[in-house]
């Protein structure tokens, strides 16, 4: 649809970028230019066309952006209604970014929201390399670290090592869970990016095998064991099991309350099952609201430079009250993703630690927090794979590694590991550090 | 309070599945029971009512005598190009209903201070009204007359980046407020009888609960000392009871240790619960006594006789490694107690409702026995009128002494105060059209304001002069954050869960903040 004349619709937007204030930045000049570059100039991604993403693209069009792009390899499904607010029930099935956009563009004629239904993954530097800011809302720590990671490969530096400030993407992360949210801001290289605090997202919940196995006591422990253990040896519909087929729910349903009968655990319900299954985050249209509202106003302000930005983490809780609090997260010097120094590891027993330790060490570590890591390395002028599970003929190939000790592969002291995973769209380098006395005898 | 439980795999129930773990089956009935008024469907007013209508209430109506203006257009969602000088009323009503078919909606063209003076009756059968960007005046009718009904009022507004929102309720009780970190009432100090006699019986190993190891060296301490570990010295001395009977590597060995400071203290009323069960509602019960405050007597009464000082035992425990049934049998023996207690309670609750002259099923067991697992965090909020806020100045000693500090958002408050005073005396927005000019007339605004409230402190002029730079604009995302904020403040009114604002908020969009006040 074309915009029709209405000359005064954005008047009030106008009082803010055409008239000065006591709070401007020292960058603001009041002009129309600022309302002209926001509607034909100023390219938004917008990552996630869910609870954040369809109210980041509202936000976004009302505040005069109109080239907006939105990345959602997801489909709509019936318990998104309850937030998802640009989809309805006869759109179950369809993807939610073309969902989404056409919602917008009929909407708020002038508008171009483009949609791309696919991975974040499926696109490459030069497709993230056109936009002026990128907004995240993502379920998802290993996504919102791998584009975290493309932006900062993006970043240039000048001739005399100093950041090229036009190269610089900032990104705009949102996230929610329940009552609480939180949003923030990110100049990649320049503060703190999302790898350099980790530990800043609530640990994943996990129960120990042996537990599930041997001692259950709570009714998660029964799903567990029927998700993990009882599915693959029944194996009941021969696929892999789906959260979300109620006839496999239902099937995990039973047999958990058959085991907590066993057991005399009580309190196992349909519900319950469905959120360990897949692992459910609840979820609740107001918060979303909240969290994208403060995103898209951080957005305005560096697109406009009205005022200066949040610096550069915000948290809400509204379970007593409405709470807020701002603070700046510290960059992290040692930083796997915005750092350029290599990473050391520390090995006191490299005869005795093997590639599968290490790999564990990877995965578990809280500043590493990888998911697959696949290593290679040079020796001896050469490079070698030492193990890659995302391919199956390397797989298969170096499989044999993962019993061998660190000595066992002729890594030594000092020895650089090129490690690509999930959680980066480029390979980060390690380096490896021997402790142990007698290596330096060698 | 019976209430239909649809099952989980029904339609309903996945739709609303994201939330239902949120606030429950019975937090969603009356959620799906609740109808709500809305006075100005601005950008803000239709953002509350998104919020409100995707959850499913089950009603909303608006109250708006405005056409629809091309900047209404450039702010508010729920509204297009084709509503350009239609019923505002009418073209947001039609799209927030789209959002969700479960939900009615209804329109008003009226003016609002007609309804306050020629039907009053008509805010009636509300469970919460909202106000947006409404004027002094009917605000202050609006606020006298639905303080008198008992129902729920929200004044709010947003201009440029600057919001706030102000709750007027009465009393608003609360039973499931949801504390972040619930501390597991255990009874360890004084361990009722049949947890002696279960932890008596167990030997220690490598297969015992946690709980049971503490119970046994605690025992033990209060033996050699005759006291309960309180200082730091102390608790680490039965850490040290603990590691000394440890044979080996043992994980429960290690909780129990782990658990020494965090285990202690629970099932006494704290200074919180103390005051509401010394409230005047809770000792003079009367016929209109609601249940919550007959469950609260019951409370009481149990505490000072059976419970010996102590609360009714909630009976949850936390996960622990152990063997299943050692667990298990440790779970039952305090869930078996949590019942007695309860059921001490219910019977208490029933002979009060007979003094009352009430029916007994008034309040189900069910109903109490909520009640007593969640007793040690119900709260009551109690509220004060908007229009005494607006005629007689209330808690001006803290906004005095919160001027005093450079960094309190209390300047906010009184700017946009200010900014209610001139729109009444010059019927328009500051700034809509001469900056220089409304800011000095906002600026003697605030003066007079101040000095009625007895404050010889000045404001600050930046923030007088920035909200005549808006001049009435309303801005989409700042309107959003409030809306999404207020319509959780309703959802906590009507499913009775979670402890509402009590009872204004301040929002600086400028700096990206928030303070809440009390007045």
């Amino acid at each position: 649809m074309v915009e029709t004349d209405l000359s005064k619709k954005w008047n009030y937007l106008r009082k803010i970028l055409e008239r000065s204030g006591p709070f401007d930045t020292e960058a603001f000049t009041p002009s129309s230019d600022t309302l002209d570059f926001l509607h034909n100039t100023c390219k938004i991604l917008v990552i996630g066309a869910g609870g954040l993403g369809c109210e980041l693209l509202k936000d976004l069009a009302m505040m005069g952006f109109k080239n907006i792009d939105v990345i959602d390899m997801d489909t709509i499904e019936l318990s998104n209604l309850n937030r998802q607010f640009l989809f309805r029930r006869k759109d179950i099935g369809k993807s939610k970014a073309e969902t989404a956009a056409e919602f917008i563009n009929k909407r708020i004629p002038g508008t171009k929201v483009t949609p791309h239904f696919c991975k974040i993954q499926d696109y490459d530097e030069s497709f993230y390399r056109q936009f002026h800011i990128v907004v995240s809302g993502l379920d998802s720590i290993v996504a919102r670290r791998w584009i975290n990671g493309m932006l900062i490969s993006l970043v240039r530096l000048e001739e005399d090592g100093t950041v090229d400030q036009s190269s610089v993407i900032p990104m705009i992360d949102g996230g929610t869970e329940g009552f609480k949210g939180n949003a923030r801001v990110i100049f990649p290289t320049l503060n703190a990016c999302i790898d350099c605090n980790l530990d800043l997202f609530p640990p994943q919940i996990s129960y120990p095998l042996c537990t599930i196995a041997n001692t259950p006591r709570l009714p998660e422990h029964c799903i567990e064991y029927v998700k993990i253990i009882q599915w693959d040896k029944e194996n009941p519909f021969k696929c892999a099991l789906d959260g979300d087929d109620p006839e496999h729910v239902s099937w995990v349903y039973e047999k958990a309350q058959e085991r907590a009968n066993i057991y005399n655990i009580t309190g196992l319900s349909y519900r319950l099952v469905q959120g360990v299954l897949k692992n459910i985050i609840p979820a609740v249209s107001s918060t979303n609201a909240v969290i994208a509202a403060v995103c898209a106003t951080e957005v305005f302000k560096i697109a406009t430079s009205c005022y200066e930005a949040l610096n550069n983490y915000f948290v809400f809780n509204d379970i007593d009250g409405i709470y807020t609090y701002k603070f700046e997260a510290e960059k992290n010097p040692k930083c796997l993703a915005c750092s350029t120094v290599p990473r050391m590891i520390s090995i006191n027993n490299p005869s005795s630690m093997t590639l599968q330790d290490l790999i564990d060490y990877l995965c578990t570590n809280v500043e590493f927090q990888m998911k697959s890591p696949g290593i290679t390395t040079m020796i001896n002028g050469k490079n070698k794979t030492l193990y890659m599970s995302t391919v199956k003929s390397i797989e298969e190939q170096t499989r044999s590694n993962l019993t061998l000790s660190l000595h066992e592969l002729n890594l030594s002291d000092g020895q650089e590991l090129i490690i690509a995973d999930a959680t980066n769209p480029n390979s980060i380098v390690v380096k490896l550090k021997f402790t142990d006395n007698e290596v330096e005898m060698y | 309070m019976s209430s239909s439980v649809p099952s989980p795999e029904s339609d309903k129930s996945r739709k609303y599945d994201r939330q239902i773990r949120l606030w429950g089956d019975h937090g969603q009935n009356l959620l799906e029971n609740s109808q709500i008024c809305l006075i100005n469907a601005n950008a803000l007013g239709t953002e509350i009512l998104k919020g409100l209508a995707l959850p499913g209430i089950g009603s909303f109506t608006i109250i708006d005598q405005n056409l629809v203006t091309e900047e209404d257009i450039g702010s508010n969602f729920f509204l297009e190009q084709s509503s350009l000088g239609k019923s505002r009323a009418k073209c947001a009503t039609q799209f927030l209903q789209e959002l969700n078919p479960d939900v009615n909606g209804e329109s008003i063209d009226e003016n609002v201070d007609n309804i306050i003076a020629n039907n009053s009756d008509f805010f009636q059968n509300f469970s919460v009204v909202v106000a947006c960007a409404l004027n002094e005046k009917s605000l202050i009718k609006l606020s006298n007359l639905l303080w008198d009904l008992n129902i729920p009022l929200i004044s709010c507004k947003t201009v440029g980046f600057i919001g706030t929102a102000r709750i007027q309720l009465k009393e608003y009780c609360v039973i499931e407020t949801h504390p972040d970190n619930k501390h597991h009432d255990l009874r360890l100090e004084e361990p009722f009888d049949s947890l002696k006699e279960h932890c008596e019986k167990i030997e220690l190993g490598s297969k015992v609960p946690w709980l049971v190891i503490l119970f046994k060296h605690l025992e033990a301490y209060k033996v050699k000392y005759n006291k309960i570990p309180q200082t730091y010295k102390e608790k680490s001395e039965l850490r040290t009871m603990i590691r000394d009977s440890m044979s080996a590597d043992e994980e429960n060995f290690e909780e129990a240790i782990k658990a020494v400071n965090s285990s202690f203290g629970g099932g006494k009323p704290n200074s919180v619960l103390q005051e509401i069960l010394n409230d005047n509602a809770c000792i003079n019960l009367t016929k209109n006594s609601p249940p919550f405050w007959i469950m609260v007597r019951a409370l009481k009464d149990f505490i000072e006789n059976e419970g010996k000082g102590y609360l009714p035992l909630p009976g949850i425990i936390p996960d622990m490694t152990a063997e299943t049934s050692l667990y298990i049998n440790l779970q039952n023996v305090y869930r078996a107690k949590a019942l007695q207690d309860a059921d001490i309670v219910f019977r208490r609750v029933q002979e009060l409702l007979e003094e009352l002259n009430k029916s007994c099923d008034w309040i189900t067991e069910k109903d109490v026995r909520l009640f007593c697992r969640e007793a040690a965090y119900i709260a009551i909020i109690r509220g004060s009128k908007i229009s005494d806020e607006y005629e007689k100045g209330s808690n001006t000693a803290t906004i005095a002494s919160e001027l005093e500090n450079i960094d309190s958002l209390m300047g906010h408050y009184v700017v946009l105060r200010s900014q209610d005073r001139f729109i009444t005396e010059h019927g328009c927005m500051p700034g809509e059209i001469q900056v220089d000019i409304d800011t000095a007339r906002v600026k003697s605004q605030a003066s007079k304001l101040l000095n009625d409230w007895g404050i010889n402190i000045s404001l600050n002029d930046d923030l007088i002069h920035e909200i005549c730079r808006y001049g009435g604009s309303e801005i989409h995302s700042v309107s959003a954050f409030l809306g999404g904020a207020i319509a959780h403040e309703i959802i906590k009114i009507v499913t009775r869960q979670y402890k509402s604002l009590d009872n204004t908020i301040i929002y600086d969009g400028i700096n990206s903040q928030c303070a809440t006040f009390k007045f």
